[in-house]
């Protein structure tokens, strides 16, 4: 009981001081807003609008909580405060789990404005949304434990968003978003398989658009196992850096 | 401190505790550098332990070690009979840390820190509010607890990290430089706030550049340098250490210099220090008798201002031990240039 008071603690100081913060929210809605009106007004038709909300969606998650973690975890660390919960009774797991939780529910408000927008350009019936949801929920707990083991690995804010981008990039272009997979050169393709939004725009794509191509199972295993992967890593990042 | 009565009720650790703190062949290495290099010792519940070296001496990170910012490289610590690193966590809801910087959260504001600190710890939220704010009343924050962290002066901001270090009453205190960087009366106030704590039953274990506050404030002090622990020991037994000469200061209104060869003459077997002017230091193996000096000068027509014995000083022992000199305690450079 008593580490959950920390947990929701350490949850609800992370939404005051950083992810209500006038600043973030406008940040939050204008970046993905702006992207995807841009994916949108290039689109024909509004069954084009239907098409790119997946990988808009995906996008919008990826950046939002990668950049969101690059700040709160690597600025706490330069300022010392983040031992504080280091020196705290809360095991480093959950300590960590806390630290993401806040990052992940700004992924989800990420993904909210592709759709909000989508609703005035197209017709939205016939979506899956609980697997949207689900979808939505893997991409934000993959991207975010990517920005943790990111953020774990530097000491600035500069080099996380640098390195950040050595990840999100790439991923951007390998996971059929602008180029469907079949038609990535072959010598590609199995990197797209090796990057986590493939599997969580997959998902999408077969919620929205009924067009995924992997098998729904696999993604949702896939991108489980990339969470625990990476957040395993963070935890000895932070065990071995951290507590030096 | 009258408040703290009812803020901060007086816990005794388990009377059959001896130590509540045993450190045993502490090691931690750098690569093939050994920050620290077989330390021991204990302390005792209800003490003062006043943990002195040089900068580099590997004070922080035995501290580190013990709050669980740092693995052990070999040997052992026990909290409260709790060993680590099994029992870290659970070692860790019993102490409280003052990191040698104030490392609160900077856009919150003080009562907000304070709410926040205790949470970490499991209080519950009117168990934390009422503590947050008798601690802010206690350190004369109220005002400034609406304040943000960002806006207080270096004194408020270690104020703050000292309440927030025991919002949660640990048992052992551990705090790195509390008084470093910090105003005159922001320092006397902590020294006293520790005082009390100690009286009420808190363990404090003190690292500080300032021999005079260890001096006034540790009940055992040990001596780290190099990584290493040089002596340890109650102030008596560190100072009985150096103690081997006795020394006489006299200061007369004339100067003494013409008297210097008839004294040394008289009194053989002591040394005579001219310190400038009518300032004579007398060094002797022997406990020196003020009477037939004070005569000395009667007949060599001198008028005898002040005649004193000079004690060894922690100073000398810290000296002698570390062969660093070092910096004086802030009251006495604000004092000396009042």
């Amino acid at each position: 009981m008593k580490a959950w008071i920390a947990f929701w603690n350490i949850l609800m100081k992370d939404m005051r001081n950083y992810y209500l913060k006038p600043p973030n929210i406008t940040w939050g809605l204008i970046f993905p807003i702006s992207w995807t009106l841009m994916f949108f007004l290039k689109s024909q038709t509004p069954g084009d609008v239907r098409d790119l909300l997946p990988g808009a969606m995906g996008m919008a998650v990826l950046f939002g909580t990668t950049s969101m973690l690059a700040v709160t975890i690597t600025f706490e660390r330069r300022s010392r405060s983040f031992e504080r919960l280091l020196l705290a009774p809360v095991g480093t797991n959950l300590l960590m789990l806390a630290k993401t939780a806040g990052a992940i529910l700004f992924g989800l408000f990420n993904a909210a404005a592709p759709v909000l927008l989508a609703l005035f350009m197209t017709n939205l019936g016939g979506i899956a949304w609980l697997q949207v949801i689900a979808g939505v929920f893997l991409i934000a707990v993959t991207s975010t434990f990517l920005g943790l083991m990111i953020a774990v690995s530097v000491s600035e804010v500069f080099e996380a968003q640098t390195f950040s981008n050595f990840f999100r990039f790439p991923m951007v272009f390998l996971c059929g978003l602008f180029i469907p997979l079949q038609s990535l050169p072959s010598f590609l393709r199995p990197l797209s398989y090796l990057a986590p939004l493939t599997y969580g725009v997959d998902i999408l794509k077969s919620a929205v658009n009924h067009n995924g191509h992997i098998p729904l199972a696999v993604s949702f295993a896939a991108l489980l196992g990339f969470s625990l992967l990476l957040f395993a890593i963070s935890a000895i990042n932070v065990k071995r850096r951290w507590i030096y | 401190m009258e408040a703290m009565t009812s803020i901060y009720p007086s816990h005794q650790p388990p009377a059959e505790l001896e130590q509540i703190l045993r450190v045993e062949e502490l090691v931690k290495k750098f690569g093939d550098f050994a920050a620290v290099d077989g330390v021991c010792f204990a302390v005792r519940p209800g003490e003062i332990f006043g943990f002195l070296g040089p900068n580099g001496a590997g004070k922080t990170t035995t501290i580190n070690m013990l709050t669980g910012l740092a693995h052990i490289t070999s040997g052992s610590v026990e909290v409260a009979g709790l060993p680590y690193p099994a029992g870290i966590k659970r070692a860790q809801a019993i102490i409280g840390i003052v990191p040698d910087e104030s490392n609160l959260y900077e856009d919150l504001d003080g009562f907000d820190n304070l709410s926040f600190c205790a949470a970490l710890y499991g209080l519950r939220k009117h168990e934390r509010e009422a503590r947050a704010a008798e601690l802010l009343q206690l350190f004369g924050l109220t005002e400034a607890g609406k304040k943000p962290f960002k806006a207080y002066s270096k004194g408020m901001k270690r104020k703050l990290t000292i309440a927030a270090a025991i919002i949660h009453r640990p048992m052992i205190l551990f705090l790195d430089e509390p008084t470093t960087g910090i105003d005159v009366a922001s320092a006397r106030q902590i020294r006293q706030l520790l005082v009390e704590l100690n009286r009420r039953g808190t363990t404090i274990f003190l690292t500080t550049h300032y021999i005079e506050e260890a001096e006034r404030l540790c009940h055992r002090i040990a001596f780290i340098v190099r990584g290493r622990i040089e002596r340890i020991g109650t102030l008596a037994e560190l100072m009985g250490q150096v103690q081997q000469e006795n020394i006489v200061q006299f200061t007369l209104a004339e100067d003494v210099r013409p008297m210097l060869a008839a004294l040394v003459a008289e009194f053989p077997g002591t040394e005579a220090e001219h310190l400038g002017g009518g300032a004579l230091r007398i060094h002797s193996p022997q406990r020196v008798n003020l009477s037939p000096f004070m005569k000395f000068f009667e007949r060599h027509g001198a008028t005898v201002y002040e005649a004193r014995v000079i004690q060894p000083s922690l100073e000398d022992v810290f000296v002698q031990v570390t062969g660093v000199a070092i910096q004086p305690m802030k009251s006495e450079e604000e004092g000396s240039k009042r």
